[in-house]
């Protein structure tokens, strides 16, 4: 077997999302909940006190008919750079319970560390955050579907989406077993990415030149990741939280709303 | 963009305090941390060995291949199948919760005979033996009695061998009534019957065409196998061309190319308007239209004097340009495609729309083509021996169908299920003794929900075989509950609209959960009761026997790889599957088809009612589990209200998030206001999927049910519904 280096690359994890194909179908929320042991209550619709770890936003374009259009977000968790790590959340967390992981990118939530103060979710720009207000509470039975993978979460603590981390786990795992230290593109895939039904999703490493996430995002990471493939952009882009999670779109009016969030703030609706 | 700025950027206030904030003293942060996790109460998943079993899922009529993940006994997730023909790899919200179901308070676990009022609630719980026995005492009853044709059977499906067995055994037991839920199916069947001259299942090559003319298909808000059309749509992304032609925003419309917005109900004259420009322009294909169809000319007299764009832009609301361009760029395709069926495809609809569309695709000469419209034979690998019947039985199958298909009237409809309440309320033909419901919850998918329900407490004797509580289940005398998917072996030919013939396999991922019975076994248990011609049709020791024979050498094949496909299946040569007398194509609009009318006047009723379909709302026999309602969008379900869409011009006052009455000429609901501007004004759309009664307290009491707004309106020619809508008015709650 090779010998080999004992410093893997760092790797950053991230995801592209093309809006153009997402059809607003939801797969990829309910394969999050699925793979996650996210809980559920009777009424799920008020949508700041459902735990949504990948939600999908809809966006219209403001225009009357026949004019008007929607376009679908889906929002994971943006696993923030920022700058050298400090990702708006693990910055103000006082209990080191949210942390930038510097050898792949993903900004990990530990239960056990969590203590509930959600400074996190007020620092969050993308509402990326859950505050489990209730303890989880599955019908009679339904517990025989929790994934041992994943633990569940109790009363108290804030939650979000890990990229699926327990899955890069498992890889990593088995890659060692067979005297591997780095992946194939294919053997860490997230939940979401792996259902969706329109191959919106695509996820790999945005360091890799290889894999397809940064061969479609193009991200400049001289300047903050920021995107070269015009198409592409990121949500809130100039708060400079250096999301890992890109969107493609060829709806110019898409790409604006993402984009710029301080024009024509005084317009908002009652969301 | 305004729900997802505002909420974005109020976190991005929030953000800045909390910054500011976060130096607190510990002291409060430990009070925090008591205050918040008093109970750590949390179930520890059991870990153990790993394993990955392979099925077919049928919670739709889609077929998706599925793989679950288990742990020891456990199933633990489902995910899409890659490699399998319909899906490879996707898979839908729905299949996603599916465990949600196998494991979740929905389930009947036991046979149960109703105790109290019908629909009170209250049951015995009973065993199988007993619960068997009460029927075969009632089916026996009634057969002394010469009575065998009042006994209706409503079932999902006629196809695999489950139904097939239901079928046949109504069939030698003596009743013409099997019954099939409708569909577009009915209308693509009968249209293909019409002018192929075939009894055959209409595919459609979606994968390789490159422009889709859609009449108000929900192409991706699951219309056909949902996960597949959404994975062609991604497809047609990166070459080719999506137009949808419909009165609302729909995903579909958004995600489509263009968007051509059309006054309701008016897809059939649209269509032959484009047939106009088509023909005036000799832009059809010559060689299809001159060697291998039939009834061209009149069909071109016709359409060239009673659809000419100018006036068909008056009624359509599409202009007469819009009408040339879509001609244009329809028969300038290489692979053009056309295809209707409202929304999900849930109510079959006009037949002259569908003859009107399905020619649009013979004068461009893509029938049996890459990237056209196929025949789809029906697979034929269900060769069971032809049924002997007693003299019962044939008097009983001599009988006409209490639905009126194959009548006079009907002569080739084969179902017409949603003729069934009035049928039965009016008590013209004859009244229905003993009803039998599989793989279907008439009670809630029937259109004019008061109807059928009095339609149901006039059936003395009516049994489920419903897994869960739905409301055919709770409003039922005796249910004997079927094992779920992920607990029993079925096959599963072709999906709808799949171009190629296949056929999958079901199979149990999990021993059943509960006292529960493979249908299978159930129908050949009661035959045998019976003993005599009706035991000797049904020659197998149980259901895998039976199925494993019927399946043949193609068991084993299945049994590893869940799918076969025909290798050599390739579409037809034209005139190949043409059956008409002439063996050729046959245009069958001949005189001016008369649109269909809805039901309600304009003076009281100044608005139109009509449906939508979502990927999140299950609208068929299967309600929405736990995750699914729980990505519903807070625009349509709020808290138990449901949110009406109406165009901010035809509001009317009414503001964002008002309480309303919606009112239509069948019932009354309460409802919320959303505006839309995707909606065309004039219009109101409710999501169908809502409003259920059964099931749990995850789904049950949350918004209204369409159908209890809406009623049947029968086409002429088919007497399939092809209500698209209702009139309605919004007034004060
Ligand atoms: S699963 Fe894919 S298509 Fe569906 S909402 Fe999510 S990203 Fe969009
Ligand atoms: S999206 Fe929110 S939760 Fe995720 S890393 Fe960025 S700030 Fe933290
Ligand atoms: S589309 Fe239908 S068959 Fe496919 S996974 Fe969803 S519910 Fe199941």
């Amino acid at each position: 077997m090779k010998e080999q280096h004992k410093n893997t690359k760092a790797k950053k994890y991230g995801m592209v999302i093309d809006l153009d194909k997402c059809t607003g179908c939801g797969a990829c929320m309910a394969a999050c909940m699925a793979e996650n042991n996210v809980p559920f209550k009777k009424d799920e619709s008020n949508k700041l006190d459902s735990i949504t770890w990948m939600r999908v936003y809809s966006l219209t374009n403001g225009k009357k008919f026949p004019e008007a259009d929607i376009c679908y977000i889906p929002r994971p968790c943006m696993h923030c750079e920022a700058h050298n790590g400090h990702a708006p959340c693990v910055s103000v967390c006082p209990a080191t319970a949210t942390d930038y992981n510097r050898n792949t990118g993903i900004v990990s939530q530990i239960y056990t560390r969590c203590f509930g103060c959600r400074y996190c979710m007020a620092a969050c720009p993308y509402h990326a955050r859950y505050f489990n207000w209730w303890d989880p509470v599955w019908p009679d039975g339904m517990e025989k579907y929790l994934s041992p993978n994943v633990s569940p979460r109790m009363r108290g603590v804030v939650e979000k989406c890990s990229f699926c981390f327990h899955r890069h786990q498992l890889a990593m795992n088995k890659a060692y077993v067979e005297g591997r230290r780095e992946l194939e593109e294919d053997e860490y895939q997230t939940s979401c990415t792996q259902a969706c039904p329109a191959g919106a999703i695509i996820f790999g490493d945005l360091n890799n030149p290889g894999h397809a996430v940064s061969q479609i995002a193009k991200p400049d990471h001289k300047h903050g990741g920021r995107p070269m493939n015009p198409h592409a952009f990121r949500l809130l882009e100039r708060l400079g939280t250096n999301p890992k999670v890109y969107y493609l779109s060829s709806r110019e009016w898409v790409r604006r709303a993402g984009d710029n969030y301080i024009k024509d703030e005084g317009k908002q609706g009652n969301h | 963009m305004k729900v997802c700025r505002r909420s974005f950027l109020s976190l991005i206030i929030g953000g800045a305090a909390g910054t500011a904030l976060s130096p607190l003293p510990l002291k409060l942060m430990d009070d925090s941390s008591i205050w918040t996790q008093m109970w750590p109460w949390t179930p520890v998943p059991e870990d153990g060995e790993v394993s990955h079993v392979g099925s077919i899922c049928t919670l739709c009529p889609g077929g998706c291949g599925i793989t679950v993940r288990k742990v020891n006994d456990r199933a633990i997730k489902i995910e899409g199948m890659k490699g399998h023909p319909v899906n490879d790899g996707g898979i839908c919200v729905l299949g996603l919760s599916g465990l949600q179901l196998l494991y979740g308070p929905t389930r009947v676990k036991t046979p149960l005979k109703r105790a109290g009022a019908r629909g009170e609630g209250k049951w015995e719980k009973i065993s199988w033996d007993k619960a068997i026995a009460e029927i075969v005492k009632k089916l026996g009853e009634l057969r002394e009695k010469d009575k065998s044709h009042k006994v209706a059977c409503i079932s999902g499906t006629d196809r695999g061998t489950v139904s097939q067995l239901l079928g046949r055994f109504l069939t030698v037991y003596g009743s013409p009534n099997f019954i099939r839920v409708p569909s577009i199916q009915d209308s693509y069947e009968l249209t293909m019957h019409k002018m192929q001259g075939v009894q055959a299942s209409v595919g459609f090559d979606f994968e390789n065409a490159d422009f889709v003319l859609s009449f108000g298909s929900g192409l991706i808000d699951g219309w056909g196998s949902p996960v597949r059309m959404i994975k062609a749509n991604s497809k047609w992304k990166e070459r080719g061309k999506v137009v949808q032609i419909e009165s609302r925003l729909s995903n579909t419309a958004a995600k489509a190319d263009k968007w051509v917005a059309i006054n309701p109900g008016t897809e059939a004259a649209l269509a032959l308007a484009i047939a106009n420009v088509i023909i005036q322009k000799s832009l059809y294909n010559t060689d299809f239209v001159k060697n291998y169809s039939s009834g061209f000319e009149e069909f071109k007299e016709m359409v060239l004097n009673e659809f000419n764009p100018d006036d068909v832009s008056q009624i359509t609301g599409v202009s007469a340009s819009t009408i040339e361009s879509l001609a244009k760029s329809f028969a300038g395709s290489s692979k053009p495609l056309a295809v209707c069926g409202q929304g999900r495809g849930e109510t079959p609809g006009s037949l002259n729309e569908f003859m009107a569309v399905y020619a649009l695709n013979a004068l461009v000469g893509n029938i049996d083509k890459k990237g056209g419209v196929w025949t789809v034979p029906d697979p034929d690998y269900i060769k069971w021996p032809e049924v002997e019947m007693d003299r019962t039985a044939s008097n009983g199958m001599h009988k006409a169908r209490i639905d009126g298909a194959g009548s006079k009237r009907y002569p080739d409809t084969r179902y017409l299920l949603d003729r069934l309440p009035n049928a039965i309320n009016s008590g013209e033909e004859y009244p229905v003794e003993a009803l039998f419901v599989a793989g279907a919850n008439p009670v809630y998918t029937i259109p004019d929900s008061k109807a059928v329900k009095e339609a149901f407490n006039k059936v003395p004797f009516v049994v489920s075989f419903s897994s869960y509580m739905d409301e055919t289940a709770a409003n039922s005398d005796l249910i004997l509950p079927n094992h779920v998917f992920l607990e029993r072996y079925e096959d599963v030919p072709t999906p709808v609209g799949l171009q190629k013939p296949i056929i999958s396999l079901s199979k149990p991922v999990v021993k059943p959960q509960f006292n529960t019975k493979h249908l299978g076994d159930v129908i050949l248990l009661i035959a045998k009761s019976f003993g005599g011609m009706i035991a000797k049709a049904f020659p197998w020791d149980s259901y895998e026997v039976c199925l494993k024979q019927t399946l043949g050498n193609k068991w084993d094949k299945l049994i590893n790889d869940v799918f076969w496909t025909d290798s050599n299946f390739k579409p037809a040569v034209w005139g190949g599957s043409f059956n008409t007398p002439s063996r050729k194509f046959k245009f069958v609009n001949k005189s001016k088809a008369e649109p269909i009318k809805i039901e309600g006047d304009k003076q009281t009723y100044p608005l139109i009612l009509m449906p939508y379909n979502s990927m999140r709302l299950a609208s068929g026999f299967i309600g929405d589990p736990p995750f699914v309602i729980k990505t519903v969008e807070d625009t349509v379900l709020k808290g138990k209200e449901i949110l009406v869409e109406v165009n901010p011009k035809s509001a009317r006052g009414f503001r964002e998030g008002d309480q309303a009455i919606l009112s239509t000429p069948k019932g009354s609901v309460k409802v919320r206001v959303h505006h839309f501007n995707g909606i065309m004004p004039g219009l109101v759309a409710l999501p169908r999927g809502l409003g259920h009664t059964a099931y749990d307290e995850y789904l049950a009491d949350k918004g209204v049910n369409f159908n209890e707004l809406i009623g049947p309106v029968e086409d002429p020619v088919s007497g399939l519904n092809a209500a698209w809508g209702i009139r309605a008015k919004l007034t004060r709650a």
